[in-house]
């Protein structure tokens, strides 16, 4: 469309200017701290260009707040978070679209209500939860008089114990189940042509063959748009390991950035607390550069 | 909308859901319920009993000055992040609609704040705007004492305030600009050859079609600001100064995990709860009217 | 090889019927085509014979065995999809040969099969190729291939040739018929274009409503379709069909009053009947000053070899087929000759066909006449 805005275009690349400037500035303050040793990094106003101390102050926050453990721990945790959410509501996903059975839509409501039961709303039950997995169940055992028609029976009273703090099963499995994801997978597999499942059933696949050969191959894209969203979403989780992993070995990066935080009247290590929060935030920023295209559509596929 | 082409096999199917059934019931319901129970029991941390109270930990919490004190400042917060990051989000995704030379690399730039955890934007935020080092002290050096999130409760609020909405604008820019590309083309040239200029077909036109997209971002953000704010405020202020930043996720982690007092913590899960159910309601309301739009 | 037996199958989604108490007998060899409007149940048939539906009644046979309760590829059937189904994301080579790999056949010997049946229909260049980077005709191909390579013993086509474009269409027909002819597996095609039916079929199953309206060889459904149905589906243009009135044993009378001689018939006067008659079995001249039979001219339709004529007759509309010659210049009028033997007559209660004509007559096609000066 032939439009002469003169005014128009400078105003616009006026804004989307600033705006740039407002969405890369703290990237860049924290990399020009992070560069600076405690006398610079405290001037005011604080030095724009980078100073000579980069990695010196980047070796010290790896060591003091054990980063490379820490990073270690928050990739296991993430990636295994993206991969059970991206399998698991694939399955979930698969049973409710290509199958007929009783309580599928029970199912599909089921999972629909957890959108409403964000972790931060149930935090202290599912704490309890994790310190003894089997908790429900042996509660669920006691109350109908399962524990003791067992005991009766076999002499042995059932005590289910199976703790998950501090260890990245702990971490992982309680927010492996999906809503979103699976209202994803669902949305795609309702596009899949009746007539390809069809193909397949002349072809004399079965309904696992035909989920690990065809349909899998066929969620690619899913796969990478949700695995992106998952990844940074699970990484960037902090409630949860902070309460799950009271012993340091099992700590994330995100929750491990709380040793780097200057004590007030102490020492103020900025350019140390900086160079740590650089360090943590480089891998999910690598993954949004890397993964724009999968990140964007996943975002906006969620919304449906 | 139902296959036609399905599988006979309805035990596989069951089987292929069960592994997502035993997480939601063991992580979702069941902690849940659990919370319900114990908003009405007083409740032993670690075990030893419990005593049925009915509704009288709700009684407690409703009366007490400084829940009610959580439950404002989460309002505050929520009303101020939304209308910024939204706002901001909206006016750059109009602009890089316009897609004049650059538009690329704004659309790229834009979303990078999204994918950093909060925690690590709060240090980030928490060191630019502390009030005797990085960018903002030098206020105090013109006036002293004007700028301090460390002791001024109104400071502190807009320093999450302001990191918070940095995370999301560009969460709302993607779905804004989203939506404007959605609008069809021939749409905003017909009104260009009926005469319209830019602004007005923005006002006419593009606006009204957003209005779904701007229903949906108020609840997500809303909701978002009650969930992902934790991790700022606990790193940036720690709910101070005086309580000025608790808001009600951090009050219930506080009270349960730091006060042990589960019950009240419960029970203020359970009103949170309600508040989020509410939300996704209305927002499923909105969504269903965006079906009619079609 | 394989003979299919169906009795008495139907097919009911709650209260809605789809197909009702059909029964069909397949020879061993034979190719079958299942011709019919949409909607009249026949690709339910061909689906529920391939065990993609259950049957809600009766029995399927393939070679003696009643084959209802197993799964698709316990029946050894094959089918070519009207949109193809091949899978987006494997190779022409995969796609052909992944019914083998599920069959546990051993990789030397599918990549040999895949090779052999790539050659019979021209796909070796484009083995490594994805469907997406295919022209319709080659999917086309490669679903055929598909079928093909199990060697099964029976051929389902689900209108297979309703995504191609004109020429195309044609030339698969051709095809089809070919293959058809060198492998004499048992074929059945599903389709509702009477060309592909008459052009493809040792026998014809028109369908309609869910039910059969008739089995026979194209030329028996031709010349002798044994409803109103039959007589209005097959043909292009579709038969002239007149609401007449037994007035003698060997004249009715349309509804305009007009009469019209017929073979002999066994009928009681007044007796209300369907008359057809074939555009291109209708006598044509030009109109003469004489009280006969005249079709009053709308329009016409050029061909080029000969023209359609529309216009009424009868207080019908009614097409009949012209020389060209004698359609050029729009006439207003032009006269009718109808040949007893060239007529059909249908129950008008039923939509039967009334046995009264002379059939052995009506076999014989009459010879298209010179126009009358």
């Amino acid at each position: 469309m032939i439009e002469r805005t003169p005014i128009l275009n400078a105003v616009t690349h006026t804004v989307l200017f600033l705006g740039f400037l407002v969405a890369v500035l703290p990237f860049v303050v924290v990399a020009v701290a992070a560069s600076h040793d405690l006398f610079h990094v405290n001037l005011v106003p604080m030095p724009l260009l980078p100073g000579g101390h980069f990695w010196e102050n980047m070796t010290e926050a790896w060591t003091r707040a054990d980063l490379g453990h820490k990073l270690l721990n928050s990739l296991i945790f993430a990636g295994g978070v993206a991969a059970g959410k991206v399998f698991v509501s694939a399955i979930t996903a698969y049973a409710i679209v290509f199958f007929r059975f009783p309580g599928r839509q029970a199912i599909f409501w089921a999972i629909f209500v957890t959108l409403m039961l964000p972790l931060e709303v149930r935090i202290v039950p599912t704490y309890a939860v994790a310190a003894n997995v089997l908790g429900p169940y042996q509660t669920i055992l006691d109350v109908t008089g399962l524990t003791d028609l067992i005991a009766w029976i076999s002499g042995i009273r059932l005590d289910l114990q199976f703790g998950l703090l501090n260890s990245y099963t702990g971490l992982i499995l309680p927010l492996v189940a999906t809503a979103t994801g699976t209202f994803l997978y669902r949305q795609f597999f309702l596009t899949i042509p009746d007539e390809l499942v069809e193909a397949a059933k002349m072809d004399g696949a079965g309904p696992i063959r035909f989920f690990v050969d065809i349909l899998w191959p066929l969620s690619r894209n899913n796969v990478a748009a949700l695995a992106t969203i998952m990844f940074l979403w699970a990484w960037n989780q902090y409630l949860w390991p902070l309460l799950v992993t009271t012993d340091p070995t099992h700590a994330t990066a995100v929750t491990e950035l709380k040793q780097l935080i200057p004590n007030v009247g102490g020492v103020p290590e900025w350019n140390i607390a900086m160079a740590g929060t650089l360090i943590v935030m480089l891998p999910t920023l690598l993954v949004v550069v890397v993964m724009q295209r999968w990140f964007v559509r996943g975002l906006i596929s969620t919304e449906k | 909308m139902e296959k036609r082409a399905t599988f006979g096999h309805w035990w596989i199917g069951i089987a292929f859901a069960i592994p997502q059934i035993i997480l939601i019931f063991t992580f979702f319901y069941w902690p849940a319920g659990q919370a319900v129970y114990w908003s009405m029991t007083l409740q032993q941390p670690w075990g030893g009993g419990n005593i049925w109270v009915g509704l009288d930990n709700f009684r407690q919490i409703l009366t007490d000055p400084l829940y009610w004190n959580s439950v404002v400042r989460s309002f505050v917060f929520a009303l101020f992040s939304t209308l910024l990051a939204m706002g901001i989000g909206l006016v750059l995704a109009v602009f890089v609609d316009r897609e004049l030379a650059g538009s690329k690399v704004y659309r790229v730039v834009m979303i990078w704040p999204y994918g950093i955890a909060a925690p690590a934007l709060a240090l980030a935020f928490r060191f630019m705007l502390a009030p005797e080092a990085g960018l903002l002290a030098f206020v105090n050096r013109l006036w002293p004492g004007l700028w301090d999130p460390g002791l001024d409760g109104t400071d502190a609020m807009i320093a999450v305030i302001v990191a918070f909405s940095w995370k999301y604008v560009g969460y709302n820019f993607v779905f804004f600009l989203s939506a404007l590309q959605g609008i069809p083309k021939s749409l905003t040239e017909a009104a260009a050859l009926d005469g319209a200029g830019w602004i007005r077909r923005l006002r006419d036109i593009q606006l009204p079609m957003l209005t779904p997209t701007v229903f949906f971002l108020l609840v997500i953000d809303i909701t978002e600001s009650f969930q992902d704010s934790f991790g700022i405020v606990d790193i940036m202020t720690s709910g101070g100064p005086a309580r000025a930043t608790e808001l009600m996720v951090y009050k219930i982690y506080f009270d349960g995990f730091r006060g042990l007092d589960y019950s009240g913590a419960a029970a203020q899960s359970i009103i949170l709860m309600i508040l989020i159910v509410a939300l996704t309601v209305l927002q499923f309301r909105f969504i269903e009217r965006r079906v009619h739009y079609k | 090889m394989a003979d299919i037996s169906i009795r008495k199958v139907a097919k009911s989604y709650g209260k809605t019927s789809v197909v009702e108490a059909l029964d069909l007998d397949i020879h061993s060899g034979e190719f079958i085509v299942v011709l019919g409007p949409s909607g009249c149940g026949k690709s339910t048939l061909l689906r529920m014979i391939a065990g993609l539906e259950e049957i809600s009644a009766g029995d399927i046979a393939i070679d003696g065995t009643i084959v209802n309760r197993l799964e698709p590829r316990e029946r050894g059937c094959a089918m070519v999809f009207q949109n193809y189904a091949l899978y987006p994301h494997m190779s022409v080579a995969d796609n052909m040969g992944y019914a083998l790999k599920v069959a546990g056949v051993a990789k030397a010997e599918r990549l040999a099969r895949i090779g052999r049946v790539a050659e019979t229909l021209g796909l070796t260049a484009l083995l490594d190729r994805r469907p997406a980077q295919l022209s319709g005709g080659q999917r086309q191909r490669v679903a055929m291939g598909r079928a093909m390579i199990r060697e099964p013993k029976v051929f389902l086509f689900d209108e297979p040739l309703s995504n191609l474009d004109a020429k195309l269409r044609v030339q698969m027909r051709i095809e089809i018929r070919k293959l058809h002819n060198r492998l004499s597996a048992t074929s059945i095609f599903v389709t509702h274009d009477q060309v592909e039916a008459m052009t493809l079929a040792d026998r014809i199953v028109v369908m309609n409503a869910g039910k059969v309206e008739q089995i026979g060889t194209p030329l028996e459904i031709w010349h002798r379709p044994a409803s109103r149905f039959v007589a209005g589906f097959v043909g292009m243009p579709p038969m002239n069909l007149l609401e007449a009135t037994v007035e003698t044993d060997t004249r009715v009378r349309l509804a305009d009053g007009t009469p019209i001689d017929t073979p002999p018939l066994a009928l009681r006067p007044g007796t209300p009947v369907v008359i057809g008659i074939r555009a291109e079995d209708v006598r044509v001249g030009a109109a003469v000053n004489d009280p006969g039979l005249v079709l009053a001219v709308d329009f016409v339709e050029q061909l080029g070899a000969a023209a359609l004529v529309h216009g009424r007759f009868g207080g019908h509309d009614f097409v009949v087929t012209a020389p060209a010659a004698l359609a050029e210049g729009a006439p207003e009028g032009l006269a009718l000759g109808i040949d007893p033997p060239a007529l059909h007559l249908f129950d008008a209660a039923t939509g039967r066909r009334l046995a009264t004509v002379n059939d052995a007559a009506a076999l014989a096609r009459p010879a298209v006449l010179a126009p009358t000066a």
